[in-house]
């Protein structure tokens, strides 16, 4: 399994601000998880837009980079600033 | 010392601390940034700040080394707010200590521009009119980029 959370306007565009995916075999690394999440939530490249980032246990990868069973997953749209 | 939290930000409390604690300094720099009232067009309901429980304060952590390699500074402390914040409330409060003034106004500049840019926060306007997630605007960048 993994956990996918989605962060500022991610989690209004997939309507949740995380969830639980099972490990496909498909989905390797983190641009075939990109696809197969913008594909699921009609997200017309959002979620394959290079500026939103990704982290894998608490830390942001240079893609693609492999995921495994159990990885926390974190995207992160550009920041707002404080 | 670095403080992310959904409290309320007393700045003048957090400076007097801030001032009891230094020792040995010429200058403090404090700085607090308030939710606008307004935006360009329209009256601000509320600000929504979401921060990363992990990377926020690592990337806060690394600005301020970033700092103490830049100025010799003495001191330095950031508080942050999180969650839903009024107009008129603090969202930020910066403050820097050295023996000499340049040092200090320039680390809280520096801290500043990596806040309102690099920081890993995200922000949702609220507004009479609804609600947006906003970015950065270009100068804020422009601001940022004096650094490198």
């Amino acid at each position: 399994m993994l956990t996918v959370t989605y962060y500022g306007k991610l989690a209004d565009l997939t309507g949740k601000p995380a969830e639980t995916l099972a490990l496909r075999p498909s989905v390797a690394d983190t641009h075939a998880l990109r696809r197969l999440l913008d594909a699921r939530y009609g997200a017309e490249g959002v979620l394959l837009d290079p500026r939103v980032r990704i982290a894998i246990n608490d830390v942001i990868v240079t893609e693609p980079f492999a995921i495994a069973a159990g990885d926390a997953i974190a995207f992160l749209p550009i920041v707002g600033g404080g | 010392m670095i403080d992310i939290s959904p409290a309320p930000i007393d700045a003048a409390q957090r400076f007097a601390a801030f001032e009891r604690r230094i020792t040995g300094a010429g200058a403090i720099v404090a700085f607090t940034g308030l939710v606008r009232a307004r935006n360009a067009e329209e009256t601000i309901v509320s600000l929504f700040l979401q921060a990363h429980p992990v990377l926020t304060r690592r990337g806060l952590d690394e600005a301020l080394a970033d700092a103490c390699r830049k100025w010799p500074l003495l001191d330095h402390e950031i508080g942050h707010r999180v969650g839903t914040i009024a107009p008129n409330e603090t969202i930020v409060f910066v403050a820097t200590a050295a023996v000499h003034r340049r040092a200090a106004f320039a680390a809280a500049d520096f801290l500043m521009d990596y806040l309102k840019t690099q920081a890993i926060f995200w922000k949702k306007e609220v507004t009479s009119r609804g609600a947006c997630w906003i970015e950065p605007r270009p100068e804020d960048y422009d601001d940022h980029g004096r650094w490198n």
